[in-house]
């Protein structure tokens, strides 16, 4: 049992140091939900002249997305990884040691969480220097660093399972389309009560990603608000869960297959 | 001439026969299109309330020109990341041995490119109409639309056969997409022109893309206005990627892949 500390340590550092050898995985998560939301703030500004808009800087509304989205994107990259593990053969040899499923489970998970808020520090940075003003000041950053890693985590083990259950890196891509339809069917780039569609607003109120925009986006443009940050945290604790559950139980599945 | 049209009748039957045959192929190229077109025309519409925004033909209509014509440039994308696939896997080598002129190579991946994207523009059309979009254009002002939209998706072909023939790898996927996607949301996407301000308008105005989406709503909604001068952007920006193209035919020769 005492080992298991240095089980997921040793999983978590190779993580870490795999994604930071492959530019394209550092790269693309981090620049391109950026380049994103500043070519959607440049072309959306006038619709904070609507009546109702929650801002009058679309930069600073549009900068909740960049968190999700790099989400998005880290998760996909730690599937494809473990699910190459799986192919190649090295999730077998791992299975001959003494190391657990909890253990690599988790230390995969904590390399994808260190990546994934060290991509959400650069969003900070990135949002300040372009003159977003967080107005729920310095403790509010870090909740909203806290809210990114259980996002990260839940996101993370939804990637993890559908590796553990296909073995397949295509496979894993696949779940990218799906994840890019919950994101633009949300509040992305407009507030719920100014979508005039009703069958959007209503897709977009039954999307749960909804929710984890609207929780980074109370901290950055209204301050503390409580209900959205509930929302948020228990949106993405109970999506961390089940995910979690779900990635434990592939584990086992793909141990015992091993 | 012959030889020509012989060895593009040859690989644009192969390309369309692969596209058709291979759900993940033509699937995401036929769902995408209408995916943006529903996230923009159903959760942006409210941006048509913005003060200062004109289009009698509706929201709808004004997103349909550009998901028209982004289809038609991806759908060229899509096509280079064939060309690359087929170097990755040695037939294009073979092709290159076989074909007794190699310019007839790029035309049939052209004309290919073409009918696959002449699917997506039906396809979309049928559900922007199902939609309630509002057509004032007569039939020539539509003709020219499509036309235009059929040069930006030869030109989109003729970018990625160019990147793909040199780097000829699949592999160089954003080297070809992120250009394009760049380039087409630099322009006036989500409201005209005249409402963007800042960074945005000062790289929308010189951009080649703002040309045929202003000529290609205004044909939309019956009021045709600039649409010679985006012709002439258009078949500049064709002549311009046909020897980019072309060069980079010869530079696969030189490599070795014939």
């Amino acid at each position: 049992m005492k080992d298991v500390p240095i089980q997921v340590g040793s999983i978590a550092k190779r993580q870490i140091v795999r994604t930071v050898r492959q530019p394209a995985a550092v790269f693309f998560p981090v620049v391109f939900p950026l380049t994103l939301m500043l070519v959607n703030a440049g072309g959306l500004t006038p619709a904070t002249r609507l009546p109702g808009f929650p801002t009058d800087s679309f930069y600073a509304f549009a900068l909740a997305v960049p968190f999700i989205q790099g989400a998005l994107f880290a998760t996909m990259n730690a599937g494809t990884d473990l699910a190459r593990d799986i192919q190649d053969g090295f999730f077998n040899r791992l299975a001959l040691t003494p190391l657990r499923g909890t253990g690599l489970l988790t230390g995969l998970l904590a390399g994808v969480v260190v990546l994934g808020l060290a991509q959400a520090v650069i969003y900070v940075v990135v949002g300040l220097a372009i003159g977003v003003d967080f107005q729920s000041g310095a403790a509010g950053v870090l909740v909203l660093l806290l809210l990114s890693a259980l996002i990260l985590l839940a996101f993370g083990a939804i990637g993890a399972t559908a590796a553990l259950r296909t073995g397949s890196g295509e496979a894993v891509q696949g779940l990218f389309p799906a994840f890019f339809v919950f994101l633009f069917i949300s509040s992305m780039n407009m507030p719920r009560d100014l979508i005039p569609i009703d069958w959007f607003r209503t897709a977009a109120t039954a999307n749960p990603v909804s929710y984890l925009i609207e929780g980074v986006r109370s901290l950055i443009i209204t301050g503390w608000d409580p209900e959205a940050l509930a929302l948020a945290f228990g949106v993405a604790a109970c999506l961390a869960v089940a995910a979690l559950a779900a990635a434990a139980l592939s584990m086992r599945t793909r141990m015992e297959r091993t | 001439m012959s030889y020509t049209l012989a060895v593009a009748e040859a690989v644009a039957w192969r390309v369309l026969r692969n596209v058709f045959k291979n759900p993940s192929l033509l699937i995401p190229s036929l769902v995408f299109p209408l995916f943006f077109f529903t996230a923009f025309a159903g959760g942006l519409s409210r941006i048509s309330q913005v003060p200062g925004f004109s289009f009698p033909a509706g929201y709808t209509a004004f997103q349909f020109v550009f998901v028209l014509l982004q289809s038609a440039a991806f759908a060229g994308v899509f096509t280079g990341f064939g060309i690359a696939r087929d170097f990755e896997r040695g037939f294009a080598k073979r092709l290159m041995i076989a074909a007794p002129n190699r310019r007839g190579i790029v035309l049939g991946y052209a004309v290919a490119a073409l009918v696959r994207w002449a699917l997506v523009a039906v396809l979309l059309t049928i559900v922007a109409l199902i939609a309630g979009m509002q057509v004032g254009g007569n039939g020539v002002d539509l003709f020219g639309l499509f036309v235009l939209a059929a040069l930006v998706n030869l030109a989109g072909t003729l970018w990625a056969t160019g990147v793909a023939m040199r780097l000829r790898t699949i592999q160089a996927g954003p080297v070809m997409q992120f250009p394009v996607f760049m380039t087409l949301f630099f322009a006036p996407v989500y409201v005209p022109l005249a409402l963007l301000t800042g960074w945005i308008h000062a790289i929308a105005t010189v951009n080649p893309a703002t040309r045929f989406l202003e000529a290609g709503r205004s044909l939309l909604a019956g009021d045709p206005q600039e649409v010679l001068p985006a012709f002439g952007v258009a078949l500049g920006v064709v002549a311009l990627f046909t020897v980019w193209a072309v060069r980079g035919l010869r530079s696969a020769e030189r490599a070795g892949a014939s």
